[in-house]
C-alpha cells in the first residue's frame, strides 16, 4: 500500500487543472437535452479533444493519452471539481468505445474510435424495447441477413437524446427462430437511414431527453456488426459491465456533488439546522462519496494486479445510485420552499441545479439495470443463491 | 498510488484463516463460554505458536514489526471466528502503547517479549470505555488516571466482573488506585499514547465487525440456500436475496474505509481521526445488516440458541458501541466535515 502519488500522477493533475482553469466555460450550457444544448456539448467535447482530454485512457492513436486507470481516476476528479459540462457522448465513448475495441475489426476500430472520441458521431444505445426492459433477452426486434446486409424490423425505446445523435448500437435478433439470449447481435445503425423513424419521449424534466426509434426494412452493411453473428448477448453483457461498473460513473462526480451539497447546507445552515437529521444525511453524504472513491481506487489497484472486474460491478451501482438520489434528497430539504422552482424562476437559487439533479437522480436505480436486477446478480453470481 | 495489500499480506491473512478454521470453531466456542475464565488457555497457546501474538512487536523484540494496515486484515479474521478480545487487546491495541513507551520504562522489552512468546495477557482501560474487557484474567493492565498512563499488575485492582449479552465477552469494572509506581507515561507523552491507543482500538473493533458481517453473511447464504420452503430454497425468493445483496454491498463499500483507516494510523496523518471513525460507522453498519437481514433470512432457527447465528450477532451489538459508541464517532466526522478547515471534494481522498 503506498498511498502517494508519482511525480508523473502530480504532473498530470496540475496539468489537467491547468487545462480546465482556462478553458471551463464560466457560463453553463444549455441542457444537453435540447437541440441548442446538445451542439454545445459537441463543441466543448471538440475542444476536449483537440487538447487529447475527451478519452484519456484510449492509445493515443485513437486521440488519447494512453492513460492507466490511476490517471483517469485523477482525470475525473478534476474534471467534475472545475464543474466542467457533462458529457454528452458517453454511450458512445464508455459503452460502445470499449466494447469496440474488446470485439471490433481493425477496420472498425478506425472507422468509429476516433470520430467518437473527438464527437463527431454522436452515439446512443438501442437495447431496451416496450417489452424486453428489465428482461432484456426478451428483445423481439430483427435483423435478418441479405446478402451482404441486414435488414432491421422493430422498435426500440428509451434511447437517451436519440434525436440528437448520429447513430447507434443495438441489439437485435438475427435468428428469427431463436429465443431469449441466443441468435442475437451486436449492430451499428446510422440514424439517417431511410426507414428508421425517432419519436421523442419527454422525460421528467419536460425535455426530449430520450427516444423511441421505430425500424421499418432499414438495410444495414453486414460490416456494422460487432461480434459473431449470434454473439450479440456476449458483447452487449460485456459492455453492461462496463456500464454498471466504474466507467459510466467516476468517484469525482460524487465526491463534487457531497462537496457542493456541504456548501448548501453551510450556506442554509440556521434553517436547515432545525431538522438534525439534514445535518446527519450531510455528513453520511460526505462518507458514502469518500467510500465510493476508496473502493474505486481499491478496484483500480487491484485491476493492475491482474484481477477483473467481475459481478462486484453491480454493487458500484447500487451504491453511486443511492447515493446521488440520497444527496439530492436531501438538498431539496435544505432548500425547503425553494427547492421546488425551476431555473426560469427569478428567485431559484444557483440556476435550480439542485432540483434538475434531483429529478435526474430518479432515474439512477432504474436505467443501466434496475436496481432490483442488480441485487439479483449480486445474490446469484457474488452470493451463489439459486435462481428462482 | 497502490491502495491494494501485498500477495504477502494476502497469503499471511489466508493461512490465519485457515488456521482458525481448524481451532476455533463455533462448538469450541460455545464450550468456552461455559467456563468461569472464558479464555482457553490451550487455544492461546495454539495461537502463540503460530506467532499471531508477536505481529505487532517490533523485530528488535522477537516480533514481526507488522503495521496497523497488516492488521486490518488479521482483525477481519478475528471476527470472522469470533476469537474473544484478549488477543487483539494484547497483540495489537496494547503492544502498540508499549512499544511507543520510552526505552526509559525498564520493564518495555520484557512486555513485548512476552507479548511475542503469548505468556501475557494484557487489558486496555480507555476512558471511552467505562468498563476494561478481559481485565478479570489479564496478567496486567493499562489504565488511565488524566493523561497518565499506568501499567497495573493484576494482583493491584479489583475487578467487578459486568456479564454482557455476549458470553465471550468478560467486562469488568476496575477498581485501582494510581501510584508513581505504575505510572510509565505522563502529560503529553501520556495525552499522544491515548489518543493513538484509541484509534488503534477503534480500528481493532472496526475490523472485527466487519469480519463479524460476513460470517453473518455466509451463514445466512448457506441457510437460504439450504432452506426449502413452497418447494423451493427460501434463497431464491427475490425477497430473501435482496436482503443478502444488500448486505454484500454494504461490506464490499466499508472494507476499503477500514483500509484507508489503517493506513492513516500507521503513518500517523493528520486527520486519522475522521478516517477512523468512518471506518467504524462503515463497517458497524454492515455488521448491524449483517445481523437483522441474517436472523429475518434464518427465520425462527435465528431465533435460538442453537444456531450458532447468534454467537456473532451477540458479538456485533455488543462490539459496535465499544471504543466509542456512533455518537461519539459521528460527532468526529462532522467535526471535521461540517468544520471550516475541511478540504473535502474530488482529489482529496488521499489528502493531496
Amino acid at each position: 500500500m503506498d498511498l502517494a502519488y508519482t511525480p508523473k500522477q502530480r504532473a498530470f493533475r496540475a496539468e489537467v487543472r491547468a487545462w480546465l482553469a482556462d478553458n471551463v466555460p464560466a457560463k453553463p450550457l444549455a441542457s444537453y437535452d435540447t437541440q441548442e444544448g446538445f451542439e454545445q456539448h459537441r463543441e466543448w467535447e471538440r475542444r476536449l479533444f483537440d487538447h487529447r482530454l475527451s478519452m484519456v485512457m484510449w492509445p493515443e492513436a485513437l486521440g488519447g493519452r494512453g492513460c492507466d486507470l490511476i490517471e483517469w481516476l485523477i482525470f475525473e476528479e478534476e474534471y467534475y471539481a472545475s464543474g466542467a459540462p457533462l458529457r454528452v457522448n458517453q454511450n458512445g465513448q464508455l459503452l460502445l468505445g470499449p466494447t469496440l475495441m474488446e470485439f471490433g475489426t481493425e477496420a472498425q476500430k478506425q472507422r468509429f474510435l476516433p470520430r467518437m472520441a473527438a464527437s463527431e458521431d454522436m452515439w446512443a444505445q438501442g437495447w431496451s424495447e416496450p417489452n424486453a426492459g428489465s428482461d432484456m433477452a426478451a428483445i423481439t426486434s430483427k435483423a435478418i441477413r441479405d446478402g451482404n446486409e441486414y435488414v432491421l424490423n422493430g422498435q426500440k425505446t428509451w434511447s437517451t437524446r436519440a434525436i440528437y445523435a448520429d447513430w447507434l448500437f443495438g441489439l437485435f435478433r438475427s435468428d428469427p427462430a431463436s429465443s431469449r439470449h441466443h441468435g442475437l447481435s451486436f449492430v451499428l445503425v446510422p440514424l439517417d437511414a431511410p426507414g428508421v423513424t425517432i419519436r421523442p419521449i419527454r422525460a421528467l424534466n419536460g425535455k426530449e431527453a430520450f427516444a423511441e426509434i421505430f425500424f421499418d426494412d432499414v438495410r444495414v452493411p453486414v460490416e456494422n456488426r460487432v461480434g459473431e453473428e449470434g454473439q450479440g448477448w456476449h458483447v452487449a453483457m460485456a459492455t453492461a459491465g462496463f456500464e454498471r461498473g466504474l466507467l459510466l460513473r467516476s468517484p469525482g462526480r460524487f465526491q463534487h456533488t457531497a462537496r457542493r451539497l456541504v456548501a448548501l447546507y453551510q450556506a442554509h445552515r440556521e434553517a436547515a439546522g432545525r431538522d438534525p437529521t439534514i445535518r446527519e444525511a450531510v455528513c453520511e453524504s460526505w462518507m458514502g462519496a469518500e467510500a465510493y472513491s476508496l473502493a474505486a481506487y481499491h478496484t483500480v489497484g487491484r485491476l493492475a494486479k491482474g484481477a477483473r472486474i467481475g459481478d462486484e460491478a453491480s454493487t458500484n451501482k447500487i451504491v453511486w445510485s443511492e447515493l446521488d438520489l440520497k444527496m439530492h434528497e436531501t438538498a431539496m430539504r435544505i432548500l425547503g420552499a425553494r427547492g421546488e422552482l425551476v431555473a426560469e424562476a427569478p428567485d431559484a437559487e444557483d440556476g435550480a441545479s439542485w432540483l434538475e439533479g434531483f429529478l435526474f437522480a430518479q432515474a439512477g436505480p432504474i436505467y443501466a439495470g434496475t436496481n432490483e436486477i442488480q441485487r439479483n446478480i449480486i445474490a446469484e453470481r457474488m452470493l451463489g443463491l439459486p435462481k428462482a | 498510488m497502490d491502495f491494494t495489500f501485498t500477495e504477502d499480506q494476502l497469503a499471511f491473512r489466508e493461512a490465519v484463516s485457515r488456521f482458525l478454521m481448524m481451532e476455533a470453531a463455533p462448538e469450541m466456542l460455545r464450550e468456552i463460554w461455559e467456563t468461569d475464565v472464558g479464555r482457553s488457555p490451550d487455544l492461546r497457546h495454539k495461537i502463540a505458536e503460530q506467532g499471531l501474538t508477536a505481529l505487532s512487536v517490533p523485530a528488535d523484540n522477537g516480533g514481526l514489526g507488522m503495521d496497523d494496515i497488516a492488521w486490518s486484515l488479521m482483525t477481519q479474521e478475528l471476527g470472522y471466528y469470533a476469537i474473544p478480545d484478549s488477543l487483539a487487546d494484547t497483540a495489537y491495541v496494547a503492544c502498540g502503547l508499549i512499544s511507543s513507551l520510552p526505552e526509559s520504562v525498564t520493564r518495555r522489552a520484557e512486555w513485548l517479549e512476552r507479548i511475542a512468546d503469548g505468556s501475557i495477557r494484557i487489558a486496555v482501560g480507555h476512558a471511552v470505555n467505562p468498563l476494561v474487557a478481559d481485565a478479570h484474567a489479564a496478567d496486567l493492565l493499562l489504565l488511565p488516571h488524566g493523561d497518565e498512563v499506568h501499567a497495573v499488575p493484576r494482583s493491584l485492582v479489583d475487578v467487578i466482573a459486568n456479564p454482557s449479552i455476549d458470553l465471550s465477552r468478560r467486562l469488568g469494572r476496575v477498581v485501582w488506585e494510581p501510584t508513581s509506581a505504575t505510572r510509565v507515561a505522563s502529560g503529553d507523552a501520556g495525552r499522544a499514547l491515548w489518543a493513538t491507543t484509541l484509534e488503534r482500538g477503534v480500528l481493532s473493533v472496526a475490523g472485527q465487525l466487519l469480519g463479524l458481517a460476513q460470517r453473518m453473511l455466509d451463514l445466512s447464504v448457506d441457510y437460504a440456500a439450504q432452506r426449502k420452503q413452497f418447494g423451493k430454497p427460501i434463497g431464491s425468493f427475490q425477497a430473501v436475496k435482496h436482503h443478502l445483496a444488500d448486505v454484500a454491498t454494504r461490506i464490499e463499500f466499508a472494507k476499503p474505509v477500514l483500509y484507508r483507516a489503517a493506513h492513516a494510523v500507521a503513518h500517523g496523518e493528520a486527520d486519522a481521526a475522521v478516517h477512523v471513525s468512518h471506518a467504524k460507522l462503515a463497517c458497524g453498519e454492515a455488521a448491524w445488516l449483517a445481523a437483522r437481514h441474517g436472523i429475518q433470512a434464518h427465520g425462527a432457527m435465528g431465533y435460538t440458541w442453537e444456531v450458532d447465528l447468534q454467537m456473532f450477532m451477540k458479538r456485533v451489538w455488543a462490539l459496535d458501541a465499544s471504543w466509542g459508541d456512533r455518537g461519539f464517532h459521528k460527532t468526529r466526522v462532522a467535526g471535521f466535515v461540517l468544520g471550516d478547515a475541511a478540504r473535502l471534494g474530488p482529489g482529496r481522498t488521499f489528502g493531496e
